[in-house]
């Protein structure tokens, strides 16, 4: 009796041993803290299914979203936009194109930008936070000044002045606008953690063995002062898609009204809101979701790297 | 020759808009190869600021270091940032006081070994993973091929600071710097910290200096003893003569003041006096004359020099008489 009950006893601490002794490494540690995570699962669901819908969307359209169905264009009235129909899910647009098919490939625009505007953000972000965090001194006065500059206008109206300055606007547009407001944030929050690196013990005794100061910024600052960056970059998307949106709503974005394009979409539907608000209303939503779903992706991958909130 | 000579160590730390402070003020001591040096003091004494002037690791902007650190006859102080580099990690050697936080938590613990041998010693990548493995056996790390692709937080205390003084001997450095390696340990594995220490030393030329608070690790482990007191030494002496017989107010109040198993039932603890100041004065005075017992008139008017007494250097105008000492043998270690 007794020996059964060590037995077990045993039994339980091996299998401890041998749960401490798994490698787990920062990133890990954090994808698993992740997975337990609902509101991560819910964000990384949601984004996901519009990642796949973007990249599925020419195959998933039911119909062709660049030609005017003539079954729809038929029943166009001033005052009426067709609704549902046999083939078309959601009926027709504006302009006698079918409306679900034109939503789905949406997905695919707004995916473009959004990930093109960040990463364009996020590296132009690091080069500049970095030199900033790595050299100090003049460099990083310099930067910071700039980047306090960038920073006093409100990220729209910044946004807008920068797609101003091209003489044809485009996606690309709208793009590098985006992105130029994403870039004074990042600088900023990857110089604050490179210098706190900086004086970290770890970076010391690095100095202390002789090690190249190459070397110590990009093996023993960058990597560690990365994760609040990564955690920006996630929320990002978020603000870039919406920003995005906003800039084609404006005009500001490509000005061909055939493209599909969330933030086009609601601003063509502007005049039609009495005769059919789905017009605007799914795009809208569409919107919401999908910032959500980052903004949620986001927050737990903050959650996740935060050494504060571990157990 | 000494292996390392400091004369005249000054360090002074100055802000825009603070007086300036000084933190060592006219330091000197020397180091033989194979040697085992002391500096023992309380926090703020300036224990790590004189060990981080000889591995030139002061902020440049910050701090004014004057004197001269002579190693094997080169002046350190006049290397340029260049050669600086090249001679930390491959003549001087450092481990530092919290193993964790010294060690970079997103690399695993081989590449920090290995990073030294290439930097060093020019070894490739495959040769400097073997010498890893060698490296970390020998500080006797169980298992070091599993070890070497751990990251920091899996190791415990004791293995992190193995590791760390791996790292430091990795390329056999003939001065060894440790800054409190113990501190952050507890009891059972600073003893084992310490052996390793004293192992991987003895028989070598590798000297080292031992920096602490903890006068039990100085008793162990170093041959000459310098007791630091507001930026300046107050008392060097060989070991065994400082614990018989510790002349200098500072000294003796220190091992006075440790807890000791013999002592009677509900005996007092008998503190020093006081704290250290923010900065101290020892213009015009003995900076330790506040607290101390045996302050005269002239403690408080004329700053003491370190003079030689009785076959030990000692910064003190009244002494503690050995026959002071009460109960003689009770300070004998």
């Amino acid at each position: 009796m007794a020996s059964k009950l060590m037995q077990r006893r045993r039994d339980r601490i091996d299998e401890l041993a041998a749960g401490a002794d798994e490698g787990v490494s920062l990133a890990k540690d954090a994808m698993r803290r992740m997975a337990r995570n609902p509101v991560a699962i819910t964000g990384a669901s949601i984004i996901a299914v519009f990642a796949v819908l973007a990249v599925l969307s020419p195959v998933l359209a039911p119909k062709d979203p660049f030609i005017r169905y003539n079954e729809l264009t038929d029943r166009l009235r001033p005052d009426a936009i067709p609704g549902p129909m046999p083939g078309f899910l959601l009926g027709s647009d504006q302009n006698g194109y079918d409306f679900f098919s034109r939503l789905l490939v949406g997905a695919q625009q707004t995916l473009i930008v959004g990930v093109m505007a960040t990463l364009i953000g996020v590296s132009i972000g690091i080069v500049l936070g970095g030199l900033a965090g790595a050299i100090g001194g003049w460099v990083d006065t310099l930067l910071m000044r700039f980047t306090d500059i960038m920073l006093s206008f409100p990220s729209l109206l910044l946004a807008i002045s920068i797609a101003a300055l091209f003489a044809r606007t485009s996606q690309w547009t709208v793009i590098i606008a985006v992105a130029m407001v994403a870039v004074p944030i990042f600088a900023r929050l990857l110089r604050g953690s490179m210098l706190a690196q900086r004086h970290s013990d770890h970076v010391l005794a690095a100095t202390a063995l002789g090690v190249h100061r190459r070397t110590i910024v990009f093996r023993h600052m960058l990597p560690n002062a990365l994760g609040p960056v990564i955690v920006q970059a996630t929320l990002t998307l978020a603000t870039a898609i919406i920003d995005a949106a906003a800039l084609s709503f404006l005009g500001l974005g490509d000005p061909d009204p055939v493209r599909a394009e969330w933030g086009l979409m609601l601003a063509n539907a502007q005049d039609y809101l009495e005769v059919k608000p789905e017009l605007a209303f799914y795009p809208a939503i569409a919107i919401i979701v999908v910032a959500l779903g980052f903004t949620l992706l986001g927050e737990s991958l903050r959650e996740a790297l935060d050494p504060k909130t571990r157990r | 020759m000494a292996l390392l000579e400091v004369r005249d160590l000054s360090v002074v730390f100055s802000r825009k808009g603070q007086s300036p402070f000084s933190a060592v003020d006219g330091v000197s001591f020397s180091v033989q190869p194979g040697q085992t040096v002391g500096l023992v003091g309380e926090s703020g004494c300036g224990k790590s600021v004189t060990s981080l002037a000889i591995m030139g690791l002061l902020p440049r902007r910050s701090a004014r270091v004057g004197g001269s650190v002579a190693f094997e006859g080169t002046e350190l102080f006049s290397l340029s940032d260049k050669e600086m580099r090249d001679r930390r990690g491959k003549d001087l050697g450092m481990v530092f006081q919290d193993p964790l936080s010294s060690l970079n938590p997103v690399v695993p613990i081989g590449l920090q070994v290995t990073e030294v041998l290439e930097r060093h010693r020019g070894m490739a990548r495959k040769q400097a993973r073997a010498e890893a493995t060698e490296l970390l056996n020998k500080v006797g790390i169980p298992d070091p091929t599993r070890r070497l692709s751990e990251y920091p937080h899996q190791l415990s205390g004791g293995m992190r600071q193995r590791a760390l003084i791996a790292i430091a001997l990795a390329c056999r450095p003939r001065l060894l710097i440790a800054d409190e390696p113990t501190t952050a340990l507890d009891v059972t594995i600073q003893a084992q910290i310490l052996s390793l220490l004293k192992e991987l030393v003895a028989g070598t030329e590798t000297a080292l200096i031992m920096i602490t608070h903890d006068l039990g690790v100085v008793a162990g482990l170093c041959d000459e003893v310098n007791v630091l007191y507001g930026g300046r030494i107050v008392e060097r002496a060989e070991r065994h003569e400082l614990f018989a017989a510790p002349r200098h107010p500072y000294t003796h109040g220190l091992l006075d003041s440790i807890p000791r198993l013999d002592a009677a039932r509900g005996e007092k603890l008998s503190p020093i006096r006081g704290s250290v100041a923010d900065n101290i004065p020892w213009d015009g005075g003995c900076a330790f004359a506040p607290r101390c017992p045996n302050a005269l008139r002239t403690c408080v008017e004329v700053t003491p020099e370190l003079e030689w007494h009785e076959g030990r250097l000692l910064r003190c105008h009244n002494p503690v008489q050995p026959a002071a000492l009460g109960v003689g043998s009770k300070e004998a270690r």
